[in-house]
């Protein structure tokens, strides 16, 4: 039986909210600990990385107690590594320190000092162009499935576009679209859309298909559409692979538009703060950009979780 | 359509032949089978696999394609009957999609054809009663018990009141004790709503229980060895089963599938 096959995948990727929290909590502890674990490692890698610096500075002379060491290798201003507290210090004071906007020339504008500014200029294009690209890569499915010709013809090509380094062809949709005069939000989200189509197209076909060839035949004795199979059975029937599908993308949209930003000299914008930072050797603040990515990514696909496990449950396919 | 259909006949095969040509080479499924249903027979198909039963119903369903003869539902080809919504097809398991309701998988049917909403309602309502399923409307599938799934899916092929009702192995998934409780069932609702059934089964039992006729099939090609009148009356307790009678028809049946050479290899 088809369902036997199906369900136990759908309840390991639906399992309700209470069941989560549950799990959540028998798993503090466990998390605690890799948690220390990588903090203490990354101390501990600050030390040799940074105790150069602190060495070279005092001169040959100098003679330096460990606590000395220790003090200049955890509280440079460009330490090679910074360390745990000195990021965490930025991040509150980018964001909790600054506001997102400020008054300048007699208007309300972004404020550039605040990290939740330079997020939502990369949050904005990755959310255009993770919905542009979850169409296309839906409509793409919804073709690849009904024509064979879409099946042979464009598969091979949608595999060759993610085989293109995304670094390489980034700068080059920038400039040919700025040479055509479309400049702000949408260059970004083109290159987030174009990274993010691609999960979409490969799990929409998967789940378009997932029907046995039982659940079609029933249709066909009803002398169903195929618009009608598509809507009453392969749409409904695709959705936990859509889900799925869109975790991977929009992380994928997130990362299109932070390397879209690189590249492009761009002055707003996560990757916007990651090139600045690299240009003038603030690896602080490289490296509390990097963590803004993180947690931007983890909102992200934490709300697709929370989208997936509402929609699964009204579908009474979670249990 | 040709003279030489039988007068009343509701399912007409004559000369029946399909050929699936598969990578181990052709594989002959039937086999010049002639048959006549007539309306109101309750018909069980048996015979072991391979023997072409389900693909008899396939080709009645116009699941699958002819490859010589014909064959004439209603005295219309098998598409014309399909678009004229004469059969409701029964799968070996139940099929409910999982994510609609009882209720909304039998509603499937109903709106795909374009019923109104209120006579949805009504049919829903008049089809659970049927199969004895009130107060189940709501429950997703997965809630229910094997028996009651493929209940619901009976259910679900009657709603749109087909004249024909084609059952391949649907009870074959459960439990003895399940099936004969839905044999039971299944003869009252086939007294009440005066259908004509096509029924593919592995049973023995259950083929002689149910049906008015019985085709005995064999496999490689797949072809009628024997076609059995039965002589049993139509109201059957399950007591039934135990009277000489009922063992006689039973014997020749099992006698047809032995002369088929069915399990000689």
């Amino acid at each position: 039986m088809t369902e036997a096959a199906t369900t136990p995948r759908i309840t390991a990727a639906g399992g309700g909210i209470g069941a989560a929290a549950r799990a959540a909590g028998g798993a503090v502890l466990p998390i605690l600990a890799v948690v220390l674990a990588i903090v203490t490692l990354w101390y501990l890698a600050c030390i040799p990385l940074n105790s150069a610096w602190v060495i070279d500075r005092a001169g040959p002379e100098a003679d330096l107690s460990t606590g000395d060491i220790l003090s200049g290798v955890f509280n440079q201003e460009r330490p090679v590594l910074p360390a745990p507290h000195q990021v965490a210090e930025e991040l509150r004071a980018t964001v909790l320190g600054e506001p997102p906007l400020r008054e300048r020339r007699g208007s309300l504008q972004g404020n550039p000092r605040s990290l939740v500014f330079h997020a939502y200029q990369t949050l904005a294009p990755t959310l255009l162009g993770f919905l542009v690209g979850t169409g296309a890569g839906i409509l793409l499915a919804v073709g690849i499935i009904h024509n064979r010709a879409m099946d042979m013809g464009v598969m091979p090509w949608a595999i060759a576009s993610q085989m293109i380094p995304i670094l390489a062809i980034a700068p080059m949709i920038i400039v040919v679209l700025n040479a055509v005069g479309i400049e702000g939000l949408l260059p970004k989200s083109l290159i987030s859309a174009y990274l993010s189509f691609f999960p979409v197209v490969v799990g929409m076909v998967k789940g378009l298909r997932s029907p046995s060839s039982m659940d079609l035949d029933l249709l066909k004795t009803y002398s169903a559409s195929a618009g009608q199979t598509l809507a009453k059975l392969r749409l409904p029937a695709s959705l936990p692979f859509l889900f799925a599908s869109l975790k991977v993308s929009v992380a994928a949209a997130l990362v299109g538009t932070i390397v879209a930003e690189l590249p492009t000299g761009a002055r707003f914008g996560l990757g916007a703060r990651l090139l600045t930072g690299s240009y003038y050797g603030q690896t602080i603040q490289i490296w509390s950009a990097l963590f803004m990515a993180a947690i931007c990514a983890a909102l992200l696909v934490g709300l697709i979780g929370l989208a997936e496990r509402v929609t699964l449950k009204r579908m009474g396919l979670a249990r | 359509m040709t003279g030489t259909e039988t007068a009343g006949a509701v399912i007409e095969a004559r000369g029946l032949n399909l050929v699936f040509q598969t990578a181990d080479g052709p594989v002959h499924a039937l086999k010049d089978v002639d048959l006549s249903i007539g309306k109101g027979e309750f018909v069980s198909f048996i015979g072991p696999s391979g023997c072409g039963k389900t693909t008899f119903l396939r080709v009645v369903a116009a699941l699958e394609t002819p490859t010589g003869g014909s064959v004439a539902v209603n005295g219309m080809t098998p598409e014309e009957a399909r678009l004229n919504r004469s059969y409701g097809y029964v799968f070996q398991a139940a099929g409910l999609y999982p994510w609609r309701t009882i209720e909304k998988n039998i509603k499937l049917p109903l709106e795909i054809m374009g019923y109104s909403r209120a006579e949805q309602d009504e049919r829903v309502r008049n089809v659970l009663q049927l199969v004895d399923l009130e107060g189940f409307g709501r429950k997703y599938p997965w809630q229910l018990s094997g028996g009651m799934q493929q209940r619901a899916s009976i259910a679900r092929a009657l709603a749109f009141d087909a004249p024909i009702l084609l059952m391949d192995e649907p009870f074959g998934a459960l439990d003895e004790i399940v099936r004969d409780h839905l044999n039971e069932q299944l003869l009252a609702l086939w007294a009440r709503t005066e259908k004509t059934i096509g029924f593919v089964t592995h049973s023995i039992p259950e083929a002689v229980y149910l049906s008015t006729k019985i085709v005995v099939m064999s496999p490689r090609p797949g072809r009628i060895t024997d076609v059995i009148e039965s002589p049993l009356p139509r109201d059957r307790p399950l007591g039934i089963r135990d009277t000489p009678e009922f063992q006689r028809v039973a014997h020749r049946v099992r006698e047809g599938l032995r002369a088929g050479h069915a399990y000689d290899d």
